[in-house]
């Protein structure tokens, strides 16, 4: 690592994003400011029935209106494309259903594409849906999940013969004499409500088929182009190497934009069928229905817990809602697999069980969203430790700092069968009651109660697993890539270009990568210019997902950076008569090992290795152009961690929650930009407390959908968010150069948690206690029985 | 979400507009502010065939006293009626209301009548009209006419407009001294339509309550006035009993009102609350 | 067909008169026929305050106005007060506190907060949250904005 940073001036400094002028300026360009010729629009028509077989479609009056090219049903879609499946091989048993791009016969979710009207504008295309005549059959819809799984419930696949498309349980230890033994035993029957990541910018696709040289050009707001360019291909039987896919801006993604759609498909499709480019941008009506949801959890769990407050055991069963498919390519399984493997996994657990029924319901797919699965599976263990303190006496603070696996256990086999190579967890506790101030916070929260004001203060720790390696997506046979790539290129200025095969959606990530490129090569900052998102250029790699951008994209632009800076040195030592290791770059020129004196910039070299190869050596290739890539081999996550704190005020009189202040305090291992690590956190945050407080999908009772709109599903917004305290603890992760671990969802792992925990404390005095998010009004009054 | 087609009118008089709407009658829909008419188009839970846009009729914005009257024409913007002078002297009542009312550029756009006219049971300004004891000015071919606000909600986005009428104006009494208010209401986010909201006015004389106007909006297909409560309010001293008693009495007065908000149960009891700390400033100056 | 009708109205200074479908909402004209892509649409239903722009002086929702009625207003978007030099002490500290992420939120928040600014009052944190309470931020917490909201009020870098 002292050598990733010897040459450093911008690695750790807070630079601010280049990329952020342009956005401020207007001149971003999203997938919808991009228009091309003989361009036309489409809109779905989309099931209103949650589950219903179509008996036909008639299409000819849609067909005759004005503006309309082409009415298309899901079953013509489906003959041009081959089937797919979410299915994830690590995980023996799961069962899940083929995949086309849109309904064909019957639809399974309110909102399944059922046919599409191509037209010259969207107002036009969506007239014409209005004058598509399908003959509706309803059948009986699956909502629930512990109903979808009764033996009479209604099957949504014949083929797979039943709606659990997985059982499984992770046992370790001995639980059930664990809990027989235990002086106590905190239950708690927790429910999650489904979410979804509103990304401002609605998914946006503009494909553009050429049919001469048999060429397909997608433009899309997507994390994941080489993967999107990988299932264009194969499923449109295609070569993909005449599958470009570009990622401009990204109006937010959030995980929701790292899956293939059916509807995107069949953009592509549709553009084939017509020659022609198609757009499509979802509506934010579509948006609610169809974008990925996440968060659907019935969770039932014991904790066991010695009369001293020590932590036995830990037994969870979990009812995980999916919706009416399997997510393709990663599958839907993440959210629950991480609630069987790491609840309660910053704490020792001698004994650990946790069921997971995953379920087939008819209601839109579920899939990853930012800090998949963490949150529940946080919330569900801090509640009941929480619950456990209480009920013992013992204070929050203490019970956690007892309970943590301890400083000297590392590397930690976890009781989810996970290796933990070192966490910081003691360190994170002491630096949150510090930055919380928690005796005077007591002390506030004491005085206000006497004055019927009632504070509450909640703390959740988490364990997060961030950077996937190749042993969780490779080992299940999932088409999506741990590796990241980097090219970098003097160009004849001695600036730098570089092009990173991670994606940057607004997290900063391009930053950071220019930020290593800077350091790695031996140039100021300002002189590295990063892109990203463009399949036709980029070096092969997965994009962005799992928090994995500047940790592992940074390695490979370590690597990158270093090899161009050693042929840059190449070139310039045979210019100067010197061995290369007598050489090394700074501020932009080559300067000698020894006394730093400047020996010729890099424009000079790059003039040399462009212009005048005349005067190299005969065999000298001079190769200022590198591309490196990293994996991280051996690993299946990194995990990662940190705390949360919250304080809120409860109305017990209207069940109104409000935030008065959030902390936490993270280990991000090395900090490559702090500023940007704040803000991701924070981000993270809010979204987190959006789960807290306000943000639900909700179904109604035959699965339709009622919260279509953004005034029923509520986003945090400006006025109720509170200020966010950010500390760091910084341990470097091992076995890399630049010690990175990811940042970009640990603010929405712990969030909720500590809101919960913050509010129960609260409701303390009124022997109160929730265990459902959101934390509505209604929920509120409910626990303190105002309110039936 | 693309508004579908419709034929569009923009009359630039007041005469023209209500030939247009005599002509089209419920084929045709007012265009005003539009803040909240253009969420229904985009989103086709409506499909007028003929808009009437009343952006360019002169004389229907402004805020005016004459004697013991505040006009309040329909066109006059959120804005305009946040920021006036006259409003925040003669009637505070909506001063303060307005804070409520969604966000800064919906404020800019969105017109004091169009609101009315929409008749959203949850919007706070139907609810201060009845508070207030406002009158509709309503136009049409046939002439002018006026009605009580009282009179003039009657559903769910339905009101005593016929077809071929417009709402030019919205006249408030004032001057009358004595008079103070309440305003409060109980939304999840700032700016939000409130669950449950409460406009109230006291006329306090000799630390009694002389009379008052009591009215909740949220909590039914309009705004609704409790008036078996203001009665008890203003009744025999103490005022701290009268409270309590209208207060128990209260859910009586409100109907059974659910939606995704919250049940009715839930909007019985946030009424119950906001009524007791709407009159909580008046019992410390009052027997 | 769709009904069309002429509008001539002027955008960030310059003449534009040109026939538009009736129907059509100010954003879609004009990022679709005038090519200013920087206003963004979110939702089309005035929830999210992605299609800020000024009309006549005032920000309002490019969604919830038909392009017809900007016939003879004064429209200015994001790229207009950004090349004027209005909006430049804003931007500044925007960037300088990483206040956006995705950037497809921010030139709605840009205008809507920079008419917080010219009000010239003085402001605290609250009475920023409050003005900005229409616009959605996804992606950063809120305060970054409200930092440099603060900041760039206190500077008066906004005339």
């Amino acid at each position: 690592m002292s050598e990733a940073r010897d040459s450093g001036a911008a690695i750790g400094r807070s630079v601010p994003r280049p990329r952020a002028d342009r956005l401020l300026a207007g001149q971003g360009r999203f997938t919808d400011d991009i228009s091309l010729p003989r361009m036309v629009h489409a809109a779905f028509l989309r099931s209103p029935h949650p589950h219903a077989r179509i008996r036909s479609i008639d299409v000819a009056a849609a067909a005759q209106a004005p503006g309309v090219v082409r009415v298309v049903t899901g079953a013509e879609i489906a003959a041009q494309c081959k089937p797919y499946a979410g299915l994830h091989q690590l995980f023996s048993g799961m069962r899940v259903p083929d995949q086309v791009p849109m309904a064909v016969d019957v639809a399974r979710w309110q909102g399944e594409p059922v046919a599409v009207v191509v037209a010259v504008s969207r107002a036009q295309a969506e007239d014409a849906v209005e004058l598509i005549a399908v003959d509706w059959e309803p059948l009986a819809s699956v909502v629930d999940p512990r109903a979808g799984a009764a033996p009479d419930a209604p099957v949504i696949h014949a083929a797979l013969g039943t709606n659990v498309a997985y059982d499984g349980t992770v046992a370790h230890g001995d639980i059930d004499a664990t809990l027989t033994a235990a002086a106590i035993i905190v239950e708690g029957d927790f429910t999650f409500g489904r979410h979804t990541g509103v990304c401002l910018e609605t998914r946006s696709i503009l494909a553009d088929y050429r049919a001469s040289d048999e060429t397909l050009t997608v433009y899309e707001s997507h994390q994941c182009p080489a993967q999107q360019q990988d299932i264009f291909a194969r499923l449109l039987g295609l070569a993909d190497n005449k599958v470009r896919v570009v990622c401009p801006d990204v109006g937010g993604a959030f995980g929701i934009k790292q899956q293939l759609y059916g509807d995107e498909l069949a953009v592509c499709i549709l553009s084939r069928l017509l020659r022609r480019p198609v757009k499509f941008v979802a509506d934010r009506l579509e948006s609610f229905t169809s974008d990925i949801h996440a968060r659907e959890h019935r969770v039932k769990a014991r904790l066991a817990v010695s009369a001293d407050g020590r932590l036995l055991g830990l037994d969870v069963d979990d009812w995980f809602g999916i919706g009416a498919y399997s997510q393709y390519p990663r599958s839907s399984i993440g959210e629950g697999s991480h609630v069987l493997r790491i609840t309660g996994a910053a704490y020792d657990l001698a004994a650990y069980r946790a069921r997971m029924r995953m379920v087939l319901q008819n209601k839109n797919m579920v899939g990853h969203y930012r800090s998949v699965g963490h949150p529940i599976a946080i919330a569900v263990a801090e509640t009941l430790i929480d619950d456990a303190a209480r009920k013992l006496g013992i204070d929050p603070v203490e019970i956690r700092r007892r309970n943590y696996i301890a400083e000297a256990g590392y590397p930690h086999a976890s009781h989810g069968g996970f290796v933990f190579e070192q966490l910081s967890l003691h360190a994170c506790l002491d630096k949150i009651v510090a930055l919380m101030d928690l005796p005077r916070l007591r002390r506030e929260q004491d005085e206000s109660r006497r004055k019927g004001v009632y504070l509450g203060i909640g703390l959740a720790s988490f364990v997060e697993l961030t950077g996937t390696g190749p042993d969780y997506y490779g080992k299940g046979e999932v088409r999506v890539s741990a590796q990241d790539g980097c090219m970098v290129k003097l160009e004849p200025s001695g600036k730098i270009r570089c092009f990173s095969s991670v994606t940057d959606q607004g997290q900063g990530v391009d930053t950071a990568i220019g930020q290593i490129v800077a350091d790695m090569v031996g140039v100021p900052f300002d002189d590295v210019a990063v892109f990203s998102g463009d399949t036709e250029v980029s070096p092969y790699g997965g994009g962005a997902w799992a928090s994995r951008g500047a940790s592992m994209g940074g390695e490979a632009a370590v690597r990158a950076g270093r090899a161009l800076r050693e042929n840059i040195l190449a070139v310039a030592g045979c210019v100067l008569q010197a061995r290369p290791d007598e050489l090394a770059i700074e501020q932009g020129a080559v300067v000698n090992a020894g006394d730093r004196r400047i020996r010729m910039t890099l424009a000079e070299v790059a003039r040399i290795g462009y212009f005048r190869q005349d005067l190299l050596p005969a065999g000298m290739q001079p190769e200022l152009s590198v591309v490196r890539h990293y994996v991280p081999h051996g690993r299946t996550f990194v995990a990662t961690n940190g705390i949360q704190g919250s304080l809120v005020e409860v109305d017990p009189d209207t069940g109104f929650i409000r935030l008065l202040r959030h902390f936490v305090v993270h280990d991000g291992g090395t900090m490559i930009n702090p500023m940007l690590v704040e803000e991701q956190i924070r981000g993270g945050v809010v979204q987190g407390l959006g789960a807290a407080l306000y943000e639900e999908i909700n179904y109604g009772t035959d699965g339709e959908l009622t919260t279509g709109t953004m005034a029923d599903y509520l986003v945090p917004m400006a006025f109720e968010m509170p200020d966010i305290d950010i500390g760091h603890v910084s341990v470097p992760l091992s076995g890399s150069e630049l010690g990175a671990k990811g940042v970009g969802e640990a603010g929405t792992a712990g969030a909720s948690a500590a809101v919960i925990n913050a509010v129960n404390d609260a409701l303390a005095p009124f022997d109160a206690h929730l265990t459902q998010l959101p934390m509505s009004p209604e929920r509120v009054l409910r626990a303190l029985r105002k309110i039936a | 979400m693309k508004a579908p087609a419709f034929h569009y009118e923009r009359p630039s008089s007041r005469a023209e507009a209500f030939a247009l709407l005599a002509q089209h009658g419920d084929e045709a829909r007012v265009l005003a502010g539009g803040q909240s008419l253009m969420p229904i188009l985009n989103m086709r839970l409506a499909s007028p065939a003929v808009l009437v846009d009343i952006n360019a009729i002169d004389n229907l914005a402004g805020i005016s006293v004459a004697g013991d009257v505040l006009t309040v024409g329909a066109m006059t913007r959120h804005y305009q009626v946040a920021e006036s002078a006259e409003i925040a002297r003669h009637l505070p009542l909506i001063a303060e209301a307005m804070r409520h009312v969604a966000h800064a550029a919906i404020r800019n756009r969105g017109t004091f009548g169009g609101n009315l006219a929409m008749a959203d049971p949850a919007s706070e300004m139907p609810a201060c009209c009845i508070a207030l004891d406002a009158v509709m000015v309503i136009e049409s071919a046939k002439g002018p006419r006026k009605l009580a606000a009282e009179q003039f909600f009657r559903g769910i986005f339905e009101t005593a407009l016929e077809p071929d009428e417009l709402l030019v104006a919205v006249e408030f009494p004032i001057g009358q001294p004595g008079w103070r208010h309440g305003f409060m209401e109980f939304a999840r986010r700032q700016g939000d339509y409130a669950i449950v909201g409460s406009a109230a006015r006291f006329l306090v004389k000799q630390r009694r309550v002389a009379d008052c106007r009591l009215v909740f909006f949220g909590v039914g297909d309009r705004p609704i006035r409790v008036q078996a409560a203001e009665r008890t309010l203003c009744g025999p001293p103490p005022f701290a009993e009268a409270a309590a008693t209208a207060s128990a009495a209260l859910a009586a007065e409100l109907p059974e009102f659910a939606d995704s908000l919250a049940t009715a149960e839930m909007r019985h009891h946030l009424a119950r609350v906001l009524f007791g700390r709407i009159i909580t400033p008046f019992t410390a100056d009052l027997d | 067909m769709d009904e069309m009708r002429h509008v001539t109205l002027t955008v960030n200074g310059e003449p534009v008169s040109r026939p538009v479908p009736v129907r059509l909402s100010l954003v879609d004209f004009l990022r679709g026929d005038l090519g200013l892509t920087g206003t963004h649409v979110g939702c089309e239903h005035g929830v999210c305050g992605a299609c800020t722009v000024r009309l006549d002086g005032r920000i309002v929702r490019g969604c919830l106005m038909l392009a017809v009625q900007a016939d003879g207003a004064a429209v200015e978007t994001i790229e207009g007060v950004s090349d004027s030099g209005e909006i430049n002490g804003l931007q500044d500290e925007f960037r300088n506190r990483n206040a956006l992420q995705c950037g497809f939120c921010t030139p709605g928040i840009l205008l809507t907060a920079n008419e917080l600014i010219r009000q010239g009052r003085v402001l605290t944190r609250e009475d920023v949250r409050e003005h900005l309470s229409g616009n959605v931020c996804r992606c950063t917490g809120y305060q970054a904005i409200v930092d440099a909201v603060m900041a760039a009020a206190s500077r008066g870098s906004t005339p």
